[in-house]
């Protein structure tokens, strides 16, 4: 289990605004790891910056052994990195099956090896079979996110990368989307969680990070976390 | 039968209207700007056929083929150039670059050819116009190869952003530039791509036009691209549809206006019904209504 990603003081501003500030971390392969903290913590300003839509000021990212924090983001997810993005941003005119094939779009490896994968994503989420000619504007918000990461694993990712999976879904949604991203690690993909769920997260992950205010305030075993109670106060709700 | 006469001339010269509409609502789309030097790049286009055709003697389809070369190369690079640079830049900044490039275009034409009007050769002079209802209604040759140029184009383009790989990356980009990045489409590429295909049409416009209104100067571009950007509003800016739609519509009321009220009026009028299409329906006829999911 070596370092799969390796986060190192990375700091990214917006115009003036230091929104990350010397931020390192790393995921082993085949892990869950988790960031958790509030909004406006940076966690999504981090995912940003680890798919290459937003520039480091200074730091380094390193994927699979590579330097990747230079790179433009469409070259990054040729390196098998994925994400799926907070608010889920499918594309509403395309249908769900061309949302599915837009997650191929960087695959050249044949028809029927992506005809395995829709097989897989079908099978995985059965939903999105039923509505596969539908507008993916006509969805309802879980279904969207089931899209969103199905589309992501088309692109036969080793690491996934998602971001509030688990927004503004009813309890019952949350708890299949939990189920799918352990499905989706069980089948040999390494996942970074970022969420404000923090009790699911910490069910799930192998290990977490506590993000406050663009820097790292804690890290440890998940497990460990959920029993600080520190991280019981201010993330679980728990006196 | 005259009524007819004005309404197939209207469509013909709204085929063209449409023709310069998809350049505009393409990189529109896709880039999120209005490329106002879209009209100069079919007067070069035109200059170009002029040239090649009306000077050398080219064979005309190969002048217009390598007019298209021209215009495709001129507005990848105009792009490359001038709005790439400005991508994060504030819409103004864009927008002030794009109306600087038309007029450098137009100041470079009349260095170059000097403003004396040109008498454009049609390209289409070997064919016979076509008479109908024993004479009664004569459609000339370059209205009916425009029409039937602008059909095919549109079927081809609708087909090609349905049914590929690259179509689906454009409406990718339209919708949301950062995740068609976080599906590894390279959005330089696509918005390259969109002002290739915009310029080449432009080209083919460009001498479509002059066939049918064969006065060339460096100004050529200017009118009917401004024309064609109300079209594409009309229609929806952003849908290849709407600016179909926009540019037959808008091309008719203009030909009806200029028979049937005034000449000198038909122009106003025009935008006239592009002010009372947008107090009605401010995205356009076919535009898309965007919903904000929060």
């Amino acid at each position: 289990m070596g370092e799969m990603l390796s986060v190192k003081n990375i700091n990214v501003f917006y115009g003036s605004i230091h929104a990350i500030k010397d931020v390192s971390f790393h995921v082993n392969e085949g892990e869950i790891v988790t960031l958790i903290g509030a909004n406006g913590a940076g966690k999504t300003t981090t995912m940003h910056a680890i798919s290459g839509l937003l520039k480091l000021r200074s730091g380094e990212i390193d994927y699979c052994g590579q330097t990747i924090s230079k790179m433009e983001p469409h070259k990054i997810i040729r390196l098998g990195l994925a994400q799926v993005p907070e608010g889920r941003r499918v594309f509403s005119g395309l249908t769900v099956q061309q949302n599915l094939q837009m997650g191929a779009y960087t695959r050249r490896d044949g028809k029927e090896a992506i005809q395995n994968d829709f097989d897989m994503v079908f099978d995985l989420l059965p939903r999105l079979k039923e509505r596969r000619n539908q507008p993916a504007g006509t969805l309802s918000g879980g279904e969207q996110q089931m899209l969103a990461m199905g589309r992501a694993l088309m692109c036969k990712p080793k690491m996934l990368l998602l971001d509030e999976p688990s927004m503004g879904l009813s309890p019952l949604l949350v708890k299949e989307i939990f189920r799918i991203i352990r499905q989706v690690n069980r089948n040999g993909v390494t996942v970074l969680l970022v969420e404000q769920n923090a009790k699911m997260a910490l069910e799930i992950a192998n290990r977490a990070y506590v993000l406050e205010t663009g820097t790292i305030k804690m890290e440890g075993e998940a497990t460990e976390l959920a029993n600080n109670i520190e991280v019981r106060k201010a993330y679980l709700g728990c006196e | 039968m005259q009524f007819l006469s004005y309404l197939i001339n209207g469509i013909s010269l709204g085929s063209v209207y449409a023709l310069i509409a998809l350049g505009y609502t393409m990189v529109y789309g896709i880039a999120k700007m209005l490329n106002f030097a879209h009209g100069d790049v079919i007067m070069i286009g035109s200059y170009v056929v002029f040239f090649a055709f009306g000077s050398a003697g080219m064979n005309p389809v190969l002048a217009i083929v390598l007019s298209m070369v021209v215009c495709t190369v001129l507005g990848v690079t105009i792009e490359r150039v001038a709005y790439r640079p400005l991508r994060e830049a504030p819409s103004l900044a864009v927008l002030i670059t794009a109306i600087g490039v038309s007029y450098l275009l137009q100041q470079v034409a009349q260095l170059a050819w000097s403003s004396n009007p040109k008498s454009f050769t049609s390209v289409v002079s070997g064919m016979k116009p076509i008479s109908l209802f024993d004479g009664q209604l004569t459609i000339s040759a370059e209205t009916v190869v425009t029409i039937i140029a602008c059909v095919i184009i549109m079927v081809a383009l609708i087909w090609f952003v349905n049914h590929t790989s690259a179509g689906h990356a454009m409406q990718a980009v339209s919708e949301d530039r950062g995740a068609a990045q976080l599906m590894g489409v390279n959005v330089n590429a696509t918005i390259s791509l969109t002002f290739a295909i915009g310029s080449a049409l432009a080209a083919v416009a460009g001498a479509l036009l002059c066939s049918s209104y064969p006065t060339l100067q460096p100004t050529t571009g200017a009118m009917p691209g401004i024309k064609a950007f109300v079209a594409a509003v009309f229609g929806g800016i952003g849908s290849i549809p709407g600016a179909f739609l926009g540019g037959i519509l808008l091309g008719i009321i203009e030909n009806l206006s200029k028979a049937y009220i005034s000449t000198q009026l038909s122009d106003a009028i025009v935008f006239l019904v592009l002010v009372v299409v947008l107090i009605v329906k401010p995205t356009g006829l076919l535009g898309k209504k965007v919903n904000v999911k929060v």
